[in-house]
């Protein structure tokens, strides 16, 4: 069997559009351009889900709050860098109209102006950091926590810019030299990568809890969201909390109770 | 065909310059590294056991390590298991540095001699008695 020369240009031509369209056809099936995210709407019973409760009434001071900056720094090799545009932050304080800039319309009261709010991770519900990493180095667990893997990030610095909390940090140097005293039982991290709290996941791991918790003196409140006897669970219930940016849609995992609308 | 002899002598020349670093490397060869295993907790161990046969950490480290990064960062398992009663970390920093606490001695002489470049130490810190 022979075959021409415009028969084999015809067939090729049209193996050429069944390729195009067989593969068009998988980029765009459904579930394919979603980003990998392991939400599930309505939580199962069987899934945790860690969150955070900051009671402002444990914050009067300075100290207060810089004690569990100080032991997260420790505790994560956290490097101290002065420039403001290469620092490197997990956990630090911030002024209500920076913590919650949707919901300060400026008139607070003196007490509130005055306050520091820690900040952190959210550990969204709906992180939009998880859905624009390229590598998948940002990722969600099954208990909630946002975690990273850092031998994957390649710096592209997405998650960044998609963090609505602007809780993330690049590292623009290698950080080792500005690491005040080191932990030799955690790895730094290296010039290049992006980095965040991941909410003590190796302390977790041992049965402790967070470090920035265990210096707070009670005034964080950690534990699984989804135990109804959980202790996060039970100030919830007790307490009006809110959250940072809600509007953003990511629910998060870090709930504020600010002075004032507590019960007692 | 004219040319034939000087074809052939810059073919000869072409083999010789391809074939030099194999030569070379040949006539120079180093002897192979030595590995330092005596390290103060290993000296206490009462049977000196690694947590795999050692011909299979000599040969599989590399692969071991990388699934011991994947289960550990991204399914949280962190438990390698117990030998001898001893409870076992998946953690380059706190089970194998441990008792080979000795970066130098024991890991960059083969890396160099084999001339492999690793950036785990970009990250993971080595004990502090043996800085590079």
């Amino acid at each position: 069997m022979t075959i021409g020369r415009r028969q084999f240009l015809k067939a090729a031509g049209a193996a050429g559009i069944l390729g195009l369209l067989g593969s068009s056809y998988r980029i765009f099936a459904p579930g394919e351009l979603e980003a990998f995210t392991e939400h599930k709407t309505g939580a199962s019973s069987a899934s945790r889900r860690m969150s955070l409760v900051v009671d402002m009434k444990g914050f009067p001071d300075e100290a207060s709050y810089n004690k569990c900056v100080e032991a997260c720094n420790n505790t994560h090799n956290i490097p101290h860098i002065e420039d403001e545009k290469h620092e490197i932050k997990w956990i630090w304080p911030e002024k209500y109209e920076n913590a919650f800039p949707d919901s300060s319309d400026g008139h607070l009261p003196e007490q509130i102006e005055k306050m520091k709010f820690l900040v952190l991770c959210n550990h969204c519900d709906k992180p939009p950091c998880v859905r624009v990493c390229p590598t998948k180095a940002t990722f969600k667990r099954p208990d909630g926590i946002v975690a990273m893997d850092y031998h994957r990030c390649i710096g592209c610095r997405f998650c960044m810019a998609a963090c609505p909390y602007g809780a993330r940090s690049f590292n623009w140097s290698d950080p080792r030299p500005f690491i005040k005293k080191i932990n030799p039982l955690y790895p730094t991290r290296t010039k290049g990568v992006v980095e965040k709290c991941n909410f003590c996941a190796d302390r977790l791991s041992r049965g402790e809890r967070p470090a920035c918790v265990e210096a707070s003196n009670g005034a964080l409140i950690f534990g699984d969201l989804n135990d109804m006897d959980s202790d996060v669970r039970k100030t919830l219930r007790a307490k009006y909390a809110i959250t940072r940016k809600p509007d953003r849609g990511t629910l998060p995992g870090v709930y504020y109770i600010i002075g004032g609308s507590s019960n007692d | 065909m004219s040319d034939k002899g000087k074809a052939i002598f810059v073919l000869v020349i072409f083999l010789a310059v391809a074939a030099f670093p194999f030569l070379y490397n040949r006539a120079a060869s180093s002897a192979s590294p030595k590995i330092e295993l005596n390290t103060p907790v290993i000296d206490a161990m009462r049977v000196k056991q690694c947590i795999l046969p050692k011909e299979k950490m000599r040969h599989d480290h590399m692969q071991l390590l990388n699934r011991w990064r994947d289960e550990v960062v991204r399914d949280g398992q962190r438990e390698f298991g117990e030998i001898d009663g001893v409870k076992y970390e998946k953690s380059l920093q706190k089970t194998c540095l441990h008792c080979h606490s000795n970066k130098a001695e024991f890991c960059d002489r083969c890396h160099t001699y084999a001339s492999v470049s690793v950036y785990c130490w970009d990250c993971h810190l080595a004990p502090k008695e043996n800085k590079p």
